[in-house]
């Protein structure tokens, strides 16, 4: 099965050598990085072609890496019935740069992309309808940024005198805690001082 | 006499109605009385659960997998489990993936039972809710047997489940599997060739073939589209693929083949369930690897190393390898998968819940349009939508 899809990623990448950055197997999957401008050239590729077939779009979501340069990873799962196969394309982009839509291509795209927008704050570029989906009426900020609080900004009750539920600033009785588990002896990756000169010698 | 000039107008559909299964809030722009667009707005029940997952340790996250899909909860548990344990390279004991797909199959029973009898209850008939909702209990029951809770079980654990079936409840379940058919042999006499159903659901909420794969259309909603996929046949997971059973398949892609299905999906659940206590071999209920699954309540009386292992893995929990996954099972509704990003610590980077419901609620759009405000209801009572794992 890996050689199959390490097989298909060749192919896949000798095909689109302009558009495909990478590509490469992980856990029997196959994950393939993509420039974000041809996105939609490499989406319609693998969809009609005969070799792929990728016909349906199963999930797009992303996943944010606050300390690379191009914060935001844009994943897009396509699985293919006729070969019985999963492919995941991965854009990387930031908060500026817009994602073109792939709405023309998979229509299930439309509420993807709106969760993307609505939880992250990727913009996608010629979007029908880039409305929030999930959060509330009036939401400010994206709730799945990692600088985005656990606990959020705005708490919201019924107050008695108004007649109407009320969002006020979030008060907490005990600050949310959080643990650091990563014991310097497995996990941590910082470098203690003089170490690098272990490494040399 | 050319016809008078209807104004548009807009309706709102719940977020409190019955019909709605759940907090569904719908504008409806209406021609007169037929559909011209369906704008579902979601997120009423948004509880932020990835957001919740990133913060919490491995084992605290399965239980919020019960709350999503609150109709079939251990098909949820199953998707994550599976996917931990793809990152962490472990694989469950054969005991422990005989009960896992038993107990799915129970799930999936119990999901489709909801959802069968509140359709048919949405479009008149309210005799087979109450004879399906006798035979939930039951299911349910078998929930609190082996797990303590009736339904946010929190059963199925990485590596295995949390504990053994208790002596006896295999029979229970064989003698269920026998009287169950019976029940869906009276279901079936009320309802499947019923006049008023058939005028209700026959030719409503038609969905094409290249529809349901542009819609991303998973689970019976698309084999009712004549689509024979199922990941339980397809990319099998844990002991199904030593399980023999068929996968039903309608061509009309209507309410009433949606309805079909999921009739005939019960039965081969049984078929499944009856095989699994069949075959379930003997040995332990979870992975005998100390620094996943924790030591017996008994050892741990005795043994320090015992007692340091449940104390390690219930503050800490284990630490996952750095990693992705894209882990897909057959829930009862579609396609349920969880993809999981670790960094190498003991909490998940990044769980993105893909939830079959989020997709189908997406074409009710094309669905409704042209049709009357009544079928509407048919058509969100046929494609089997939960507000829990929708907004999530």
């Amino acid at each position: 099965m890996t050689q199959v899809l390490k097989d298909l990623g060749d192919y896949i990448a000798a095909a689109l050598a302009q558009e495909v950055l990478s590509a490469d197997v992980a856990l029997g999957e196959l994950r393939i990085e993509v420039r974000a401008t041809s996105l939609l050239k490499v989406l319609i590729f693998l969809r009609d072609d005969a070799n792929c077939l990728f016909k349906q779009l199963v999930d797009i979501t992303a996943v944010d890496w606050p300390a690379r340069e191009q914060r935001f990873e844009v994943v897009y799962n396509l699985l293919a019935m006729k070969h019985n196969q999963r492919i995941r394309v991965k854009v990387a982009t930031d908060e500026d740069t817009p994602v073109p839509s792939c709405t023309g291509v998979f229509s299930t795209a439309i509420w993807f992309e709106r969760e993307v927008w609505d939880m992250f704050g990727v913009l996608f570029s010629d979007h029908p309808d880039l409305r929030r989906i999930l959060s509330d009426y009036g939401f400010e900020g994206h709730a799945l940024r990692k600088d985005f609080p656990l606990t959020g900004y705005v708490e919201l009750r019924y107050d008695d005198q108004q007649k109407r539920v009320i969002y006020e600033p979030v008060k907490l009785t005990q600050e949310f805690r959080s643990f650091d588990f990563l014991s310097p002896w497995e996990g941590a990756t910082r470098v203690l001082p003089g170490d690098e000169k272990a490494e040399k010698s | 006499m050319p016809e008078a000039q209807i104004k548009t107008y807009n309706i709102n559909f719940g977020p409190q109605h019955p019909a709605a299964h759940g907090v569904l809030r719908l504008i409806l722009e209406m021609g007169g009385e037929v559909v011209e667009r369906a704008d579902p707005h979601i997120g009423l029940l948004h509880r932020g659960t990835e957001k919740l997952i990133e913060h919490k340790t491995y084992l605290q996250a399965t239980p919020y997998f019960d709350r999503l899909d609150y109709c079939s909860p251990m098909n949820m548990e199953h998707s994550f489990v599976l996917a931990v344990e793809k990152l962490l390279g472990v694989t469950a004991p054969p005991r422990a993936q005989y009960i896992r797909v038993l107990y799915a199959e129970i799930s999936r029973l119990i999901n489709h039972l909801l959802n069968v009898c509140s359709y048919v209850l949405d479009v008149g008939g309210m005799t087979p809710l109450l004879w399906g909702f006798e035979q939930r209990e039951i299911l349910m029951e078998f929930y609190e047997r082996v797990s303590g809770a009736r339904m946010h079980a929190n059963y199925f654990r990485t590596g295995g489940v949390a504990a053994d079936m208790p002596a006896g409840l295999a029979e229970d379940i064989l003698s269920f599997c026998d009287t169950f058919p019976k029940v869906l042999d009276d279901m079936e006499t009320l309802v499947t060739e019923n006049r008023i159903f058939k005028q209700r659901t026959v030719d409503i909420g038609t969905v094409t073939l290249e529809q349901a794969l542009d819609w991303g259309f998973t689970g019976p909603n698309l084999r009712a589209c004549g689509v024979p996929w199922d990941l339980r046949k397809a990319q099998p997971y844990d002991a199904y693929p030593d399980m023999d059973f068929d996968i039903p398949i309608t061509k009309h892609g209507d309410c009433y083949d949606r309805y079909l299905i999921r009739m005939v999906e019960m039965r081969e659940s049984v078929k499944i369930m009856r095989q699994a206590i069949q075959k379930m071999p003997s040995g332990p209920h979870r992975l005998d690897d100390r620094k996943v699954s924790p030591p017996p309540r008994a050892e741990m009386k005795r043994s320090m190393e015992a007692l340091i292992h449940h104390f390690k893995l219930f503050t800490e929990g284990y630490h996952v390898p750095a990693g992705e996954t894209y882990t897909a099972t057959e829930a009862p509704k579609g396609e349920f998968a969880v993809y999981l990003v670790s960094d190498g610590t003991n909490k998940p980077y990044r769980c993105k819940i893909r939830s079959p419901g989020y997709v189908h609620l997406q074409g009710l759009d094309f669905m409704s349009r042209g049709h009357m405000l009544a079928d509407v209801v048919a058509i969100i009572g046929s494609i089997d939508i939960v507000f829990g794992e929708i907004d999530r």
